[in-house]
């Protein structure tokens, strides 16, 4: 309760969260705020913001952008949320694995994990997406795949930090599983740093995912934000709108997510939190 | 500031403008001078048409090689390097004289040596259409030096639609007779007997030519030189033309989206004529094996529920004519009395209901998949259009992307429900129309063949009957026949016959005076 109450405090946290709740709710109602298809064509083409029914413009085929910006959220939330999801579930197992056992398996762990790093993330994400081809399963399979290994070394270092103290020691020599140790002694006093980088690995999730749909490696079949901005941007000299809106829904998301990232931060640390 | 330096304060590309003048350095009248700027992208391979058939090649190589004919823009054949031609009542025999005086660019003279060497030796080995239709000559004869005679095996009336300068370019005996065509070291410099020659290719930055001195036809060429430049960025190549850094745009130069716009300059004249010979002919393909696509009225519903009109407008921005059956309207032979499919929802819905595929709960009858063709954005969009517009009927597509290799795999081997498809007609149906619904041309893993898998042995009888009738009224009377049977059935769905832009210049004269347009020789074109 005192996190919450800390949270709520916390200026740009807040910010950051009005936003992202925002955001949550539009992806939430856009099937009510726009009962139509988004791939729908509507209206005319090339018709600028304000128009007679369509807020923010339409597209070269008619489009509604706002209908567009509306269901795209909720693919870029999911995508997000999923893949980080993803991430977690492996990076924190090899990071705990690493950590709690240490020596050889630490060493092996740690090595792949660097394979990992060493390549270009976004890169990576393309080939495999390229490779697998375009549907949003494989892209957020994609996205895990490239944003798990700062969570393992995260987890990795936590747990090494951990794993000789007292209260884990004592709980090794009641004879407890690992696995009861691992998960009810180490990692519930690890996972503060490892929800705020998992919040922050959902913003470059959102990031990842827009850079691909408008590389043209998107689902088809998905409206999203960045196969919006994907699309307009050949004709950006005659419909700045086209662009301009995707791209800020994803400046504020992504915006919005690091500030909730950096208030969780500041709130979960003690040190920090203390201070307030 | 140097000079170098001011051309590239003032340039789009530094590297495309290095050290060559711009502009015109003489004009008055149609009189001799001048020097045309214009794009090739992407850059070919080789300029030599005989063994590259890519379209940059063409268009380049259309000014170094000519051809026996021409086409005017109705596909009625002109004087090329023949200045006369014959041919026998029993349509097996051609017979035709050259004009005299030609010479190819290293100074030896053409001869009918030539002719005979080209299309009967050389071509059918490196050019797989020419191959096609050239391997139906029986012989060649020489009786002399301007006087080539060709044997047919059998009577074949699309011959003398297939002599332009695409399909049968001439290249010199001298040099090629006897060598590796494709590992001649003579290819690098291109010598063929067309009004411009190959002065320079900076790889990467232009092809520059110049006239050909020794040209046969009087006054001839107007043009000093040509310069082709390669700019490989869409919105550098629109700014070359807004900064008239450039005379003349072809193909995909400029994009669709950007010709509304650049068509308001007021020193370019945008036509999309000049294709004719070519007719680029756009449908749906369907894959009549796969249910319910086999069933004619499925495939009707589909002619009548895709809004082609908004479609030209929205995903092509006005560009193409609605297409109303298999020949272009643009090519001989078009039937124009042919059944039509307006755009109705009810009319589609109907057929679907008579076939007995009633939507489920969630108002889809039936799920397709669509393979885009992965040629750029413009497929991108007109595959989202299909998939909106055909599920107000209730037929549900799914989108698939993929690469230029796999596009083609999957396509060429059935391995596909629905994509969308681009071919050329080439004059006349027998060379560019029938391939696509004949039967014995249902061939797996070969693209732009009967990929649909459409049999009808009425369609086949009277497309082969076509092709060797030699006279024209019959002719007709056959091809009438036959798109009527075809739209019928609708093996494929027509949507669009595909135009381009191509910006001139209005001080440019005689650009796209011929049914290959910008392929062509450009010998009589001139500045004012």
């Amino acid at each position: 309760m005192s996190t919450l109450k800390s949270f709520l405090r916390h200026p740009t946290g807040m910010i950051g969260l009005i936003v992202l709740l925002t955001v949550v709710i539009l992806a939430v109602t856009a099937p009510w705020l726009f009962p139509d298809d988004p791939w729908d064509m509507v209206g005319a083409p090339f018709q600028p913001p304000l128009s007679e029914g369509l807020w923010l413009g339409s597209d070269m085929l008619g489009r509604d952008v706002a209908a567009g910006i509306a269901h795209g959220a909720r693919i870029s939330l999911i995508i997000g949320v999923i893949s980080t999801l993803t991430s977690l579930v492996i990076g924190v197992t090899i990071g705990a694995i690493a950590g709690y056992f240490g020596g050889k398996v630490d060493e092996v762990m740690m090595r792949i994990t660097e394979l990992f790093q060493t390549i270009p993330g976004f890169i990576l994400a393309i080939l495999l997406v390229a490779t697998i081809g375009p549907k949003i399963s494989n892209i957020i399979f994609a996205i895990g795949i490239v944003s798990w290994p700062p969570l393992a070394r995260l987890t990795r270092a936590e747990f090494m930090r951990l794993r000789g103290r007292e209260f884990v020691q004592a709980a090794v020599c009641q004879g407890q599983h690992p696995l009861t140790v691992v998960l009810r002694r180490i990692l519930p006093n690890a996972i503060s740093p490892i929800i705020v980088t998992g919040s922050l690995a959902v913003a470059s999730a959102i990031l990842i995912e827009s850079a691909l749909s408008f590389m043209g490696l998107g689902d088809p079949n998905l409206m999203s934000w960045g196969f919006m901005i994907g699309a307009a941007r050949t004709v950006i000299r005659q419909a700045w709108w086209m662009s301009v809106f995707p791209g800020l829904a994803i400046l504020l998301t992504v915006l919005a997510i690091n500030l909730v990232g950096e208030g969780l931060n500041d709130t979960l640390n003690p040190r920090i939190s203390r201070k307030r | 500031m140097n000079r170098r330096e001011f051309a590239k304060l003032m340039g789009v590309s530094a590297v495309a403008l290095s050290g060559i003048p711009l502009g015109i350095t003489r004009a008055a009248g149609q009189t001799k001078g001048g020097t045309l700027n214009t794009i090739i992208q992407p850059e070919p391979p080789i300029l030599v048409t005989a063994l590259n058939q890519q379209q940059p090649t063409l268009t380049l190589g259309g000014k170094i090689y000519e051809s026996l004919l021409r086409y005017s823009t109705d596909l009625k054949p002109m004087p090329g390097i023949a200045q006369s031609w014959e041919v026998s009542p029993d349509g097996l025999t051609y017979t035709f004289k050259l004009f005299p005086g030609i010479t190819f660019h290293d100074g030896k003279p053409l001869t009918s040596e030539d002719v005979a060497f080209s299309m009967t030796k050389m071509l059918p080995e490196t050019h797989a259409r020419a191959r096609a239709i050239y391997s139906r000559i029986d012989k060649a004869e020489t009786p002399d030096p301007l006087t080539v005679i060709f044997k047919m095996k059998a009577p074949f009336a699309p011959f003398l639609t297939a002599l332009d300068c695409t399909t049968g370019p001439i290249v010199p005996k001298h040099i090629y007779d006897g060598s590796d065509y494709r590992k001649n070291p003579a290819n690098a410099q291109a010598i063929g007997s067309g009004p411009f020659k190959l002065k320079e290719w900076v790889k990467g930055s232009h092809v520059h030519l110049v006239r050909h001195e020794g040209y046969y036809r009087k006054d001839e060429p107007y043009l000093d030189e040509v310069i082709y430049r390669i700019i490989p960025d869409a919105a550098s190549r629109s700014l070359a033309l807004e900064q008239g850094k450039i005379q003349l745009t072809q193909w995909n130069d400029i994009e669709f989206y950007d010709v509304a716009r650049l068509s308001k300059l007021p020193n370019y004249e945008m036509t999309t004529k000049g294709y004719e010979y070519f007719a680029p002919h756009q449908w749906l393909e369907l894959n009549n094996r796969v249910k319910p696509m086999d069933d004619k009225r499925f495939r009707q519903a589909i002619a009548h529920a895709l809004d082609l009109k908004s479609m030209a407008q929205r995903v092509y921005f006005g560009m193409p004519k609605i297409a109303t059956g298999p020949v272009s309207s643009k090519t001989r032979f078009y039937e124009k009395d042919v059944k039509r499919y307006d755009y109705s929802i009810e009319k589609a819905k109907a057929l679907l209901d008579e076939m007995g595929l009633k939507p489920g709960p969630d108002g889809k009858r039936v799920t397709l998949k669509y393979l885009i063709p992965p040629y750029g954005e413009v497929y991108q969009r007109a595959g989202e259009f299909i998939r909106q517009t055909l599920g107000r009927v209730g037929i549900d597509i799914q989108l698939e992307n993929t690469d230029v290799g796999g596009w083609a795999e999957k396509f060429s081997n059935w391995d596909y429900e629905m994509t969308g498809n681009l071919v050329y007609q080439y004059g006349d149906p027998a060379l560019g129309v029938s391939r696509t619904y004949i039967s014995s041309n249902i061939k797996k893993g070969i693209l732009f063949s009967n990929t649909a898998g459409y049999s009808n042995p009425e369609v086949d009888r009277l497309f082969d009957e076509a092709a060797s009738a030699t006279d024209d009224a019959k002719r007709q009377e056959l091809y009438s026949k036959v798109q009527k049977i075809l739209v019928e059935d609708v093996p494929v769905v027509w949507m669009f016959e595909a135009a381009y832009p191509t910006f001139i210049d209005k001080r440019l004269k005689n650009v796209t005076s011929t049914g290959v347009g910008v392929h062509e020789s450009f010998s009589s074109v001139s500045f004012g």
